[in-house]
């Protein structure tokens, strides 16, 4: 049977986790769905259960299996699931700097050639989207921000680059990601951002949270000079 | 304080510093880390009366190799069957010993497992990231990778009056070649008779194995659906790629990925599974989630009468 958001499939993971998707295929209800059961499981979390991973249509909730099982986590979930929706607006706007200075943004021309536009309206394009923090993945603080205007939506680059610096400002499809590492990735690098995802700041060690709203504002080289090391 | 210090003369890849691990940030793209069997450190701290999850090292295949430069401490060496070497005396793994300025202490693979850990009587000084010291080797964050002329600090080095003994080594600690695994979640995606080969055909680990996660070799498992939104991932996910490679994820793993998942290992048979070494077998057989969770409890009970026999004979 096809998960929806009212109607999720649950999953047993091993001895201590349950999956709990709500479609197959990505899209904002799912998410919502998850958004939803994230923070309702978050409020008052049943007992046992250790962590919840929200992902695009699922959410991972791990357990204690001395504690609890499969079958009272259930319960608990399909209890959330049917709790009263809060509307879901995004829990915060999170400002993010870029650069888009050519040596910051390699793959610039490229997106500029394949999308029929100037670069000047592919970075027009770009701080126009409307971003949402739809989940962390891959690597410590690489937030997956969903959003990215039609316009410049573009499939990965057939090979990786090797070697991408850290805070490179990357897109592929309707996504957008800050990275944190310096990683190969075949994603396009259309600019660099000075703003810190892994804060290292202990008290907010991650600048987003899931379900966050995201808003990107251009900086110059001067200002991006500054804030890289300030 | 008593201080003692070694510095490093060799360290093999993968050798790290590790603790109890950074569970609950999994949502932030941050596995739980921690040792490769857990349940070394942790013997190896209860050897030595201190907190379970207290930063050691763990040392892989590659070994490692320690000058003591000044001072004196008890530590114990807990996991697979390594040979350590300490001044003119060579012992195994499983054993609580006490070193001293002048020696050296020499950790390398001996018959049999892939990983020990070494727990000191003592802090460990360590970088510190998101409350815990245990390494994430992709970022490097954490206690961090050991290097070969890095300095190691002990602070509150105690030498401990029965500065050497034996631990017994109880047979749940041993490799484990029967993997018991729940299916799915994603078992949906494969054709059919995949997941008869994982349980019917033996599968090999390949040296493609890290703390991430290790690649076997077996029969091709095919997979129907390639491109999933991306799912979370946890310790002990079995993971088909496109072409049909299965890779058991472990402590480093990413937390989540769009291939997907035959089956997950149970909690329990990780830490043996990860004393296999490269080329050896592994078989998995499937388990209800109820048993799953009846093994867990079963295992946790042992595990934990155990651990006070254990402490006791040492006190």
């Amino acid at each position: 049977m096809t998960p929806t958001p009212d109607t999720p499939r649950l999953t047993p993971v091993a001895d201590h986790a349950l999956l709990v998707e709500f479609a197959e295929a990505i899209g904002d209800a799912a998410h919502a769905a998850v958004l939803h059961l994230d923070r309702a499981l978050s409020a008052a979390l049943p007992p046992g259960v250790t962590e919840l991973v929200p992902a695009y249509v699922s959410l991972l909730v791990d357990f204690d299996p001395l504690v609890t099982d499969h079958t009272a986590v259930g319960a608990a979930v399909l209890a959330a699931v049917r709790r009263p929706r809060q509307d879901n607006r995004p829990a915060a706007l999170r400002e993010v700097l870029v650069c888009y200075d050519p040596d910051l943004a390699p793959d610039l021309p490229e997106v500029a050639a394949r999308t029929g536009l100037s670069e000047e309206a592919v970075i027009e394009a770009h701080l126009a989207g409307d971003y949402r923090v739809f989940l962390y993945g891959f690597a410590p603080g690489y937030a997956y921000l969903a959003g990215v205007t039609e316009a410049i939506r573009l499939d990965r680059k057939p090979a990786p680059r090797r070697g991408v610096p850290a805070g490179s400002v990357i897109v592929a499809g309707p996504q957008c990601l800050v990275t944190t590492l310096t990683m190969p990735t075949g994603w396009w690098i259309i600019g660099r951002s000075p703003t810190r995802i892994l804060t290292g700041d202990e008290s907010r060690p991650f600048l987003f949270d899931v379900g966050d709203a995201v808003r990107f504002r251009r900086i110059g080289r001067a200002e991006f000079e500054g804030a890289q090391h300030g | 304080m008593a201080e003692a210090v070694f510095s490093v003369v060799h360290a093999g890849p993968h050798v790290t510093v590790q603790d109890g691990g950074r569970p609950g940030l999994m949502r932030y793209g941050v596995p739980a880390s921690g040792p490769m069997d857990r349940m070394s450190l942790r013997i190896a701290n209860a050897a030595l009366g201190n907190p379970p999850g207290q930063a050691g090292i763990e040392v892989s295949l590659g070994g490692l190799v320690l000058d003591c430069r000044s001072g004196a401490v008890t530590l114990a060496v807990v996991g697979g069957g390594f040979i350590v070497g300490a001044g003119e005396r060579t012992l195994g793994s499983w054993q609580v010993l006490t070193v001293r300025a002048g020696e050296r202490l020499t950790i390398r693979p001996g018959p049999w497992g892939n990983w020990t850990c070494l727990a000191f009587a003592g802090q460990l000084q360590a970088p510190c990231w998101l409350g815990s010291r245990a390494t994430h080797v992709t970022s490097g964050l954490g206690g961090g990778r050991l290097l070969a002329g890095q300095e190691l600090t002990i602070a509150g080095a105690e030498v401990r009056e029965r500065g050497e003994r034996r631990i017994p080594c109880p047979i749940w600690a041993r490799p484990r070649a029967a993997v018991r695994a729940v299916l799915g979640p994603q078992e949906r995606c494969f054709a059919p008779g995949a997941v008869e080969l994982l349980t019917s055909a033996p599968f090999r680990l390949t040296d493609a194995y890290d703390r991430m996660g290790v690649r076997l070799h077996g029969p091709q498992l095919e997979t129907t659906a390639l491109s999933l939104p991306s799912e979370p991932i946890l310790r002990g996910s079995v993971q088909v790629s496109g072409d049909g490679v299965a890779t058991v994820l472990l402590a480093d793993h990413q937390t989540t990925g769009g291939y997907p998942k035959i089956a997950t290992l149970i909690g329990e048979d990780i830490d043996g599974f990860v004393q296999l070494r490269p080329h050896d077998f592994a078989r998995f057989r499937l388990v209800s989630p109820e048993e799953a969770v009846g093994i867990a409890r079963h295992r946790a009970r042992q595990k934990a009468a155990w651990l006070a026999t254990m402490a006791r004979a040492g006190a």
